[in-house]
């Protein structure tokens, strides 16, 4: 109880702040947080890298073990996104099976790289109809402090760049491999709140806002997934300007952190 | 993806038929379950599908209500028979998605302010698909609220929109989802060009996604109409 009333107080707060033009963290309303990618930090992980967005904190890591295919595509690799909101990272997370946020989280990313084709699955095929790799991404989120979505999909194009396919550990000819990469899909996520729209939402933009939408682009300005959120609704306008802000905003990020 | 040789657009039409702007063929039943408070049976082209709406009722668990309104829940499920290879019974991933989505869509329209510590509980049942399910859904569900008496601001209404062989398609049948180049479902409050809900995957250009946003908007209009033509007639009866 209250709780709510300390999340209506900085509601209010929050739009104040918008209507004057400013933010809570003093950023213009296109910034972005201040990001840091690292990667290849986890040495079990075939590929792995850590993000930080401002205090959101997102570790991800792929790693690629033989499985069968789907009956429907027996020559391709399988890719299975997974997201974990674990208790450690914010008071409302609880320990258990996957929830909503958790599901959508992976959804959302899952279609960005499926979308964009970022992963070569033909490439995957170790024997038709038999055996092909089964990457799994996992997301591990370490503090959310807003905008998961955008440091999720970063963290898991920033592993996935440098994959090693681990042949050897399962017996298999190929030696050493690394897994091509050939889309780099970048997630963009924007809160609406009293018209304007905000680029990169901490947590108290993100819990203020009523409406919220990702766009996730590829290098060509491709779309390869959307997904809007929360409680509101969107004007034609506000949706189509955010995807051109998407698409813009993909492209910087893509420069800064995933060119070579 | 696409098989060789398969072609989902021959002299201008697709395989069903229809023209690119073209909804399949819809059919409403309001109000067809006895012991819920709303409830509507939709039909899409070959999709079926029954929503019902309970409540507001009592919210359990007690720490979950909410002091200020009523909480909306939904439960987006896939009957085991709807789809070709059987469904194994229960929430999966894609289910638990598209019922967050779903509800969504519906949220701006409810007055839930007028029912605190309740809840309002919505249950979509896909009875028989062919993609444009959780569209479907959403149209069902937003008449069985309107049937169940909730107070709301307006109708939503929801429909997908995609790209086949490169064309920007409307409301997009099983063979072309399968073999399509992209999807995008869309739900808003027609009257007020209001959308409430928007998803996209697989890939478009960004003209693609705004001719496509157009048309699905469009489509939303004529949905729209048919909703409440609907209710009107099954309370014109009374």
């Amino acid at each position: 109880m209250g709780l709510e009333i300390m999340d209506d107080v900085r509601r209010d707060y929050i739009y104040d702040l918008v209507r004057g033009g400013r933010r809570e963290d003093g950023r213009a309303f296109l910034d972005y947080r201040e990001i840091k990618v690292e990667r290849d930090i986890i040495k079990r992980a075939e590929g792995s890298a850590r993000v930080k967005m401002g205090n959101t904190e997102v570790l991800v890591g792929v790693k690629l073990e033989p499985g069968e295919p789907f009956p429907d595509s027996p020559d391709k690799g399988v890719i299975i996104t997974n997201a974990e909101l674990v208790p450690l990272a914010s008071p409302e997370f609880e320990p258990g099976p996957p929830n909503e946020d958790s599901v959508q989280l992976a959804r959302v990313v899952d279609r960005g790289i499926r979308g964009s084709e970022a992963i070569d699955l033909d490439k995957l095929c170790i024997e038709e109809g038999e055996k092909v790799w089964i990457v799994f991404i996992d997301i591990h989120v370490l503090d959310n402090d807003g905008n998961l979505v955008d440091a999720a999909a970063l963290g898991a194009i920033a592993s996935l760049l440098n994959v090693r396919i681990p042949n050897e550990r399962y017996g298999l000819d190929g030696g050493e491999e690394t897994m091509v990469l050939s889309n780099k899909p970048v997630a963009v996520t924007m809160v609406d709140i009293g018209g304007e729209i905000l680029v990169d939402p901490n947590y108290n933009e993100e819990k203020a806002a009523l409406s919220g939408l990702t766009v996730i682009s590829n290098p060509d300005g491709t779309i390869s997934a959307l997904q809007k959120y929360g409680n509101g609704s969107l004007s034609e306008d506000a949706v189509t300007e955010m995807v051109e802000i998407g698409i813009e905003k993909a492209g910087e990020l893509r420069r800064t952190f995933l060119e070579p | 993806m696409k098989e060789e040789g398969l072609e989902l657009i021959k002299g201008g039409k697709r395989l069903d038929g229809r023209s690119f702007d073209e909804l399949r063929q819809i059919r409403i039943e309001v109000g067809v379950l006895k012991r819920a408070d709303g409830s509507c049976y939709f039909e899409l082209g070959d999709n079926k599908v029954i929503a019902a709406v309970y409540g507001p009722r009592e919210m359990h668990p007690r720490h979950a209500q909410d002091a200020k309104m009523a909480v909306l829940k939904y439960r987006y499920n896939m009957a085991p028979f709807s789809v070709d290879e059987r469904k194994r019974p229960g929430p999966d991933r894609r289910s638990v998605e598209i019922s967050k989505v779903s509800r969504e869509a519906l949220e701006p329209v409810i007055i839930k302010e007028y029912y605190p510590k309740t809840e309002i509980d919505v249950y979509v049942e896909i009875l028989q698909s062919d993609a444009g399910t959780r569209t479907a859904g959403i149209n069902a569900a937003s008449v069985a609220l309107a049937d169940a008496g909730i107070p709301m601001k307006d109708l939503v209404s929801s429909v997908a929109v995609g790209k086949i062989d490169g064309e920007i398609v409307l409301d997009l049948n099983a063979v072309e989802d399968n073999y399509g180049e992209a999807d995008m479902p869309v739900a808003m409050i027609a009257r007020r060009n209001a959308i409430t809900a928007i998803q996209m995957d697989g890939c478009m250009t960004r003209s693609e996604f705004e001719k496509g946003l157009k048309m699905a908007m469009n489509a939303c209009q004529k949905i729209y109409e048919l909703q409440r033509t609907a209710l009107i007639e099954r309370y014109s009866e009374m």
